[in-house]
Parts: structure tokens; C-alpha cells; sequence
């Protein structure tokens, strides 16, 4: 994705209009925007790679880092999945189809697909971390005899939080490709595992030397299954990881979101292990 | 000095010391320099060399600043107040952009120029220039251009002035950063009682220079320029135990000190605000209260404040001591990773103006001292 | 389609659903000074702005009165001294959508709380003639206290641009933003110099919340701290420095036990020093 690191770079506070195209009511917390730039030129010049982000403005109200969790081969809808937390997020809720958002972007250095060819592709996320991953999951969806085994771990507190049920049924029949998801609390019809996404990284076979593992959630979930696969013998430099911290500008010079030395919007968001492991789990980093 | 042994300088009287003002403002800079407002040494808009702090000096003590006067015909013979060059170049407060909406609910963006009037600021020292390389480095020289700061900084003539009465709570010689000043200038000016000797370092500074009534420099007020300034590094006695402590303080960050500072530390986010290099700002956004336009806006903000690390229901530094350890690890530590060195320039200005006097090379000093013992 | 000032923008409706949904404002008083009510009213031109977005409908120091009247936006000012009033004030609660604490003594109890800390029968006793004509509590407390509060606009008097965020913010139908840095970053923001470093004057800006501008270390005077508590403020620390600068403990106590004295934050520091 060439011009994506381009596309901000001379006009970093350059916001583009774009329009609500379609909104999606995920659970009662969390709904996706579906947005397109109104401006035809935008849309063609605009890129992105998997993992990365967007800054999406609130009119009036504010900014929010936002992962794009759409298909990269589709520039032209980016769409947004977004959890009611703060202001801005409660403000976004309300909207509707035809209504305009500010967005600039894309930010940050995405997932490392160049470095997942030929192997076995782990994706371990949790809560609402899967959305940083749908993106790659088209990726490789569409390239699928470009990596082996294709492993998708899903994990929600509750059953009824799981995102996208109807995408992992669709995801599990594709060739060779593994779904397990696992909720700590279940309700019923859940057929599958009830417990920690990490307990499901038991039950998977991996070959340490041939993989290539992708996480996003909450940063204990993500130390508990790297425990884990370490001690399974896969080698840090294999492990990947989507961080989050506060994001104001998304060019690394507000320094809210440092981790140490690593300005999460520019660095990361997505960091190998090896980069982070002194910091991950360490309070007030 | 092998540099001021070298041919090339100049001397300008001290009754013709007016006549930089003129040039400068003839040619279109708008002069900042020094001047004494409500009882401290600020930059401030300047037109004649009476503006000047004359027969003024300061003392400075950990949370403590006075200035007094003194019987010297000196203008520069007085440390650094609360303001280095960084509300020049970095605005304590500016609008990045507006966004008008559209009676036909579409929103129009627009980009709000900066504002970057050409200024020439007269008695920057040594620390001050080490310190704007540094916001140099974080706004301009990433991957990303701040595109305000860079029309500020293009737009700036620097007339620095070799620093000679450094304050109690100075430490430039530590860090390396002063108090003779090597580079980073247009113009370099060593104060002496019959005048200034004078450098010019950049074609704007020959220009400039060109101009003035000079005379060439004798090795007498050579001299006489570089004595006072070696006495000044000589008299400073508080120093870091080694310019990289980043390894050093990330492997300490369970050290008792940190409670210990934090229970004195009011997390008022004021050393922040002095500090010549903290860069951090927080954005934000005015809507007029019609809802047709509204502007976004960043601000000077600082690691000490609980929004700093926020993020949606989480504050990752919620309490003083994860915030104090946050800026002495990150400005003394993990910058070297960012920017090749310390963000510390030995201003001494946390120092000076932190309300309850806490000393960052105290802290550092205990810090290492029981890290040296296990 | 017209464009309908005081929404988002993204909002589109007629001429005829933006009479019918024009949002109903209620200004009530309590225990205070009326300064708050004045942030309104000395809005200016904002002020007619206002008007035009919003029906007032209770105001009674700008002319409409009906305080049961049903609304979208119940500003109070003042805090709650008498048994009347917490009986007045659960009927805005059940009577608005949204209730907003205005000024020190809606979210603090005001300087009036000093009566919690004595013996308010004693003060009245040596006030009025007939005291048994007074029916008031012992206490001077905060609004949120007895009702359910939405949102607290802290400072005395609170500022007209404080008011204008807020309403602007509601009307676009989100939380406006928080404010409770301290005074420190604002006064640096404006390069005012620090009056307790360059003047040894005991100002409260390190522990007292941002948002009126940083006025008083502007004019060269001190913090009286009557914004309240920022977060995380370090009194003790404060107190330290205080008497390091010359005051007696009394003196101190002072300091925290004025405006907002019924601030947690505060009278906490200010109770440890008369212990």
C-alpha cells in the first residue's frame, strides 16, 4: 500500500468530508458507520493497509482514532466499528445514513502480511479487537492459497457481545480455515467453547517455526496467550500485537499515546512483540 | 574558544547597540527580546535596547525566583525566566482548523493559516538553541511536518547571547548544551562592559551584521568575552551522574523514590509547561454556540494531567507517582530512543518554577545512588 | 431544506418540527448570590443567539417565571439550605430531562457551607432577632446531593464561556467536555508569571480546577481557588508549601475552608489543619 503513507503527509490537518453511507446497530454498545468521501478525487487517491487507522471527526464535538475495518481491496467504503464510551462515541451513535463526518488519514503502520506468506496465520482477538483484524481476514480470504493454515480465535465476556456471528460462520467453511470463538459467560446457543480465548489456544495445534500470529484486545488477554505460545516455542518476532493509547493527532506529536519510546499512532499501532514485551502488562506505560 | 581565537569577529560598541534593533526592524523582523513584566524576565515584543532588562539580575532557588537589581551596565547579565523560545515556535494556543456546516448538512473544512510573522529574537542562550533543535526534530524533522510550526521556525532570526550569569538551578555543563553557544544562530553575541563582540553564522547573520557599525575584535575583548563565560560554567554545581539514564530509569521503576517525589509533586504540569522541549498538546474543539462553525484547536498540554493517558474508561496514569516517573523516564530516558539524546538541556527552569521546588537532578541523584548500591 | 442554526448540522427537520422541538430552559435559583444567572445574562449577543435556539421558559431574573414548567435543560444555581428546597428541587428533577449544577454553591454548597462545620443554631441565634421565624437546615449542600445531577459547571461566578459550551454541547446532544485540569497549565498557557515562585504568595492554582482562564494570576494576584478541586490535587504537599511561604496553620485552613470549603478535597485539608 504505497501512497496510504503518503496520502496525510502534506496536509496532516487536512480533513475530508464523508458521508454516512450505511449504519449497522452491531449490539446494543457498538455499531459500524459505513462511510464514503463525498469528494470523488479523495476517493480514488485514498489507500489503506490492514491495521490501520483513521482519525473520524465529530462535528463540533471531537476526534477519535478509529480502526477501518473494511476490505483494503475497497477503498471506496471504509467502514468504522465504533463502542459507545466516551463523548465523541455516544455523539457518533446517534447518526444515520446521509449524515457527514470529518476524516483524515490513514494513520499508523499496519499488520506485517508482507511477512505472513507461507505460513500459518493466528489471529487471537478479543472483545472488540477482533475489528482490527476483519480487514486482514478479507486480505487473506482473498490470497488464500498464499498462506497455510488459517486460524481466527475469538473471545467475548459475555455470548451475547460476540460480533459478526454470521461473518465466523462464513469464515469456517472457507478452505482450511479454523474459527474458534469462546465467551467467558455463555449464554444459550453457544455452541462453543465457554471460557478465556487463551484456553482456546490449547486446544489448536501450532508449528511454532511456520506461523505468524496477529492479537488485539485487552493487554492481560495478550500477555496470557503470548505466555503461552512462547512456551510453545514460537519465537517472539513471529508475534504481533495492535496497541491502544490515547491518539490525539495521529502524526507521533501530541505524545499522548507514547509507550515508552514508541508513539503508538505513528510506531504502531501494531507492534511486534519483541519491540514492546518491556512494557506490555507494566503499569503506567 | 579555538573558534574565538579565529578571524572573523566583530565588535560593536555598546552605545551603538541600538543600531541591531534598527537593522533588524528595517528589515522587516519584528524584535522579541528580554524585558522585565511582573517581576520576572520575559520575551516580549522589543523596539530599542531601553527595553532591555539593564542593571537586573535574578535569583534563583528550587521553586523560587526574584530579581533584584545591580549596579551593572550589563544587558544580558541574568539567567533564563520562565520562557525559552518555544511559545514562538510552538503556540501555548492555536487553531489548526475550522469546519463550517453546510446548510445542506455537509461539513466544509478549511485549514487556518498560521500565523508566522517574521521575528528576530535578541539574547537566546545556549540551552534555548539546544532545546529548539530538539522541538526542531519532533515537529519537523519526522515522518510528518507540523506545518505551523515549521512557517514559525522559518520565519525566526536568532540573536544568541553567550550566557554568563548562569542562575543556582542551572545545569547546561551537564548536559553538554551550554553555557557557550556553538551553533544553531544567526547571530552570536558575547557581552563585555564596552560592547559586544559579535559572530554571524548564516547568510541572514552576514547580511544582518553587514549593516551594523562594527569594528574588528581585538584578542583583548576576545578575552574579555570568553572569562565570564567559562566563570559561568564553573559555578554551576548541580549535574546529572551520566548524560543517557534512560537504561538506568526504566530498570528503577519500582523505586521508592517515585512515592516519595509524588508526595510532594502537586502534578501541576507546570515543569512541563517550562520545560523548553515538552512538546505534548492536547486538541480540542470551540463550536459557536449557533452550531454553524466550529474551530479545532490544540493546546499546550502535559503528561502530569489525568486526560493525558486516557483512553475510553481507562486512565493508564492515574496516580502522581506514575505520572512524575512518566516525564523524568521519558525526558531523560526513553528520548534518547526517540531523538538521539536527553530532552533534558540543563535550562533548570522545571526547577526554578516548580511551585514546591522539586529538583530533577535530586531525584536522579537518589535514584541512582541506591541503583548503584544493589 | 433549511439549514437550522443551533443543531449539529447534521440534523435536518422543517420549519414545523424545529418550532415543536425547540429545547425548554429552566434557570432556578437556590441559597446564592444570583452571580451565576449573570453568566447568562451578560452574554451579549450570544445571549439573543440564545434566545432564538431555546424557549426559556423559567428565568425569574430575566422575566419568565413558571418553575414547574416541564423542560429539556434545568440550570440550577445555589446550593440547598432549607427543608422547602429539597422538597423544590426534587420537583425540577422529576420535572426536566437534564439538570445542570451551576457554580460553587450548587456543587459545593457555597461559602454558606462554612455553617456546617459550626453551629448554625448559634449563628442564627446571634443574627436575627426572632429566630424562630427561620426555618433552615443546619446544612448548605450541593445539589447533587439530594437529586441526580447530569453535569456541574464548578466556579464562582461561572463564565459566560463555561455557559456556552455547555449549551451548545446539549443541544448537540452530547457531554460537553471536562474540565478539570489545573490552573497551572491555563496561567502557563498565557505566560502569565507564577506569583507564587516569583512573589512567594500563596496561590491555590495547583490544585484548583481550569476554566476560568487563569484571571486572578493574570492581574498578578493569587488563586483563591474558586473553581474547587482539580483532580488529583496533592493538598498536603500545598500546605507544606504554604507554610513554608509564611502562614500559620489558620491561615492555611483558610485558604481551603473559603468558597468551595465544602468540597471534599478542600475541607478535608482544611479540617487537618484545625484538628
Amino acid at each position: 500500500m504505497p501512497s496510504s503513507e503518503t496520502f496525510y503527509q502534506a496536509e496532516p490537518y487536512t480533513l475530508h468530508e464523508a458521508e454516512i453511507v450505511e449504519r449497522l446497530q452491531e449490539s446494543p454498545t457498538i455499531f459500524t458507520l459505513r462511510l464514503r468521501f463525498t469528494d470523488p478525487g479523495i476517493r480514488s487517491a485514498y489507500r489503506f493497509a490492514p491495521g490501520q487507522f483513521n482519525m473520524v471527526y465529530l462535528y463540533g464535538v471531537g476526534e477519535i482514532p478509529i480502526s477501518i475495518v473494511s476490505d483494503p481491496e475497497d477503498p471506496f467504503l471504509l467502514d468504522h466499528t465504533i463502542r459507545t464510551v466516551g463523548r465523541v462515541t455516544r455523539g457518533m451513535d446517534r447518526l444515520q445514513a446521509g449524515d457527514r463526518l470529518g476524516v483524515r488519514g490513514p494513520y499508523g503502520r499496519g499488520w506485517p502480511l508482507d511477512k505472513a506468506g507461507g505460513r500459518d496465520v493466528i489471529l487471537v482477538t478479543g472483545g472488540l479487537g477482533c475489528a482490527p483484524l476483519v480487514s486482514v481476514i478479507n486480505y487473506i480470504i482473498r490470497r488464500r492459497e498464499q498462506y497455510g493454515r488459517f486460524v481466527l480465535m475469538q473471545g467475548v465476556k459475555h455470548s451475547d457481545e460476540l460480533l459478526w456471528r454470521g461473518k465466523y460462520e462464513r469464515w469456517s467453511r472457507m478452505p482450511d480455515t479454523q474459527v474458534m470463538l469462546a465467551a467467558d459467560v455463555a449464554g444459550s446457543n453457544w455452541p462453543w467453547l465457554v471460557g478465556r480465548v487463551t484456553a482456546l489456544l490449547e486446544q489448536v495445534s501450532i508449528d511454532p517455526m511456520n506461523c505468524i500470529v496477529m492479537m488485539c484486545g485487552p493487554e492481560i488477554m495478550m500477555r496470557t496467550a503470548i505466555e503461552n505460545l512462547l512456551q510453545r516455542g514460537v519465537p517472539e518476532e513471529v508475534i504481533w500485537l495492535s496497541m491502544e493509547r490515547n491518539m490525539q493527532c495521529g502524526t507521533g506529536h501530541c505524545g499522548h499515546c507514547q509507550l515508552a519510546g514508541k508513539f503508538v499512532c505513528r510506531d504502531g499501532p501494531v507492534f511486534c512483540y519483541q519491540d514492546v514485551k518491556a512494557f506490555l502488562g507494566k503499569k503506567g506505560f | 574558544m579555538a573558534q574565538m581565537a579565529a578571524a572573523g569577529f566583530s565588535f560593536l560598541q555598546r552605545g551603538r547597540f541600538q543600531q541591531l534593533f534598527d537593522v533588524l526592524q528595517e528589515a522587516g523582523y519584528r524584535c522579541v527580546g528580554p524585558r522585565v513584566t511582573d517581576g520576572a524576565i520575559l520575551y516580549d515584543t522589543v523596539t530599542k535596547v531601553e527595553d532591555l532588562p539593564q542593571a537586573v539580575r535574578d535569583r534563583q532557588a528550587p521553586g523560587h525566583y526574584r530579581l533584584e537589581s545591580s549596579k551593572s551596565e550589563l544587558y544580558f547579565a541574568w539567567a533564563n525566566g520562565p520562557q525559552a523560545l518555544k511559545p514562538l515556535v510552538f503556540k501555548p494556543r492555536e487553531t489548526l482548523w475550522q469546519c463550517q456546516a453546510q446548510p445542506s448538512r455537509g461539513l466544509q473544512f478549511e485549514t487556518v493559516p498560521p500565523e508566522a510573522p517574521a521575528t528576530a529574537v535578541i539574547g537566546v542562550r545556549a540551552c534555548d538553541l539546544a532545546a529548539l533543535r530538539l522541538q526542531d526534530r519532533h515537529f519537523i524533522h519526522g515522518p510528518v511536518v507540523d506545518p505551523a510550526y515549521l512557517a514559525r521556525r522559518r520565519n525566526l532570526f536568532l540573536v544568541a547571547v553567550n550566557c554568563t550569569h548562569p542562575a543556582d538551578t542551572c545545569f547546561c555543563r551537564s548536559t553538554g548544551d551550554g553555557p557557550q553557544v556553538t551553533n544553531g544562530f544567526d547571530l552570536l553575541l558575547s557581552e563585555i562592559d564596552a560592547g559586544f563582540v559579535i559572530e554571524a553564522r548564516t547568510d541572514q547573520g552576514v547580511d544582518v551584521l553587514g549593516r551594523l557599525p562594527t569594528e574588528g575584535a581585538t584578542a583583548k575583548q576576545l578575552e574579555a568575552a570568553r572569562q565570564p563565560i567559562a566563570r559561568g560554567a564553573q559555578a554551576q554545581t548541580r549535574r546529572f551522574p551520566t548524560r543517557n539514564l534512560r537504561d538506568t530509569l526504566l530498570s528503577n521503576l519500582d523505586h521508592p523514590r517515585w512515592q516519595q517525589v509524588a508526595e510532594r509533586c502537586l502534578s501541576c504540569g507546570n515543569c512541563t509547561a517550562v520545560c523548553p522541549t515538552c512538546f505534548c498538546h492536547s486538541e480540542g474543539d470551540e463550536p459557536t454556540l449557533d452550531g454553524s462553525r466550529s474551530e479545532h484547536y490544540r493546546q499546550w498540554g502535559s503528561c502530569f494531567t489525568r486526560t493525558h493517558s486516557y483512553i475510553h474508561g481507562l486512565v493508564i496514569r492515574g496516580d502522581t507517582r506514575l505520572r512524575y516517573r512518566q516525564w523524568l523516564t521519558h525526558k531523560l530516558g526513553t528520548w534518547h530512543e526517540q531523538y538521539g539524546r536527553s530532552g533534558c538541556v540543563g535550562c533548570g527552569r522545571c526547577i526554578s518554577w516548580c511551585p514546591v521546588g522539586i529538583d530533577l537532578t535530586e531525584e536522579i541523584a537518589a535514584i541512582c545512588a541506591s541503583a548503584a548500591d544493589a | 431544506m433549511e439549514h437550522r442554526p443551533g443543531m449539529t448540522g447534521q440534523e435536518t427537520n422543517t420549519a414545523a418540527a424545529e418550532a415543536v422541538s425547540k429545547p425548554r430552559i429552566a434557570v432556578h435559583k437556590f441559597a446564592s448570590c444570583d452571580g451565576c444567572q449573570l453568566a447568562f445574562l451578560n452574554l451579549g449577543e450570544d445571549l439573543l443567539a440564545l434566545m432564538e435556539m431555546v424557549d426559556v421558559v423559567h428565568f425569574a431574573e430575566a422575566g419568565p417565571v413558571d418553575p414547574d414548567a416541564e423542560v429539556d435543560f434545568a440550570f440550577i444555581e445555589g446550593s440547598i439550605s432549607t427543608p422547602a428546597d429539597i422538597e423544590r428541587v426534587k420537583r425540577i428533577r422529576e420535572r426536566s430531562r437534564y439538570v445542570i449544577a451551576v457554580g460553587a454553591c450548587a456543587t459545593a454548597g457555597g461559602l454558606q457551607a462554612l455553617r456546617n462545620m459550626a453551629d448554625a443554631g448559634q449563628w442564627m441565634r446571634a443574627v436575627y432577632a426572632e429566630p424562630g421565624n427561620i426555618k433552615s437546615l443546619d446544612t448548605s449542600t450541593p445539589v447533587a446531593q439530594h437529586i441526580k445531577v447530569d453535569l456541574e459547571l464548578w466556579g464562582c461566578p461561572v463564565n459566560g464561556r463555561q455557559v456556552l459550551a455547555a449549551v451548545r454541547a446539549l443541544l448537540s446532544g452530547v457531554a460537553p467536555a471536562e474540565e478539570h485540569d489545573k490552573v497551572c497549565l491555563e496561567c502557563k498557557r498565557r505566560q502569565s508569571v507564577c506569583v507564587m515562585v516569583a512573589k512567594g504568595m500563596p496561590c491555590m492554582g495547583p490544585m484548583t480546577r481550569t476554566g476560568c482562564g487563569a484571571l486572578c494570576p493574570s492581574f498578578g494576584r493569587d488563586c483563591y481557588g474558586c473553581y474547587g478541586p482539580a483532580e488529583n490535587s496533592n493538598t498536603d504537599s500545598l500546605t507544606r508549601r504554604f507554610e513554608g511561604l509564611g502562614l500559620l496553620p489558620d491561615a492555611v485552613a483558610r485558604r481551603f475552608l473559603s468558597i468551595n470549603n465544602g468540597a471534599p478535597a478542600f475541607n478535608d485539608a482544611g479540617r487537618k489543619l484545625r484538628e
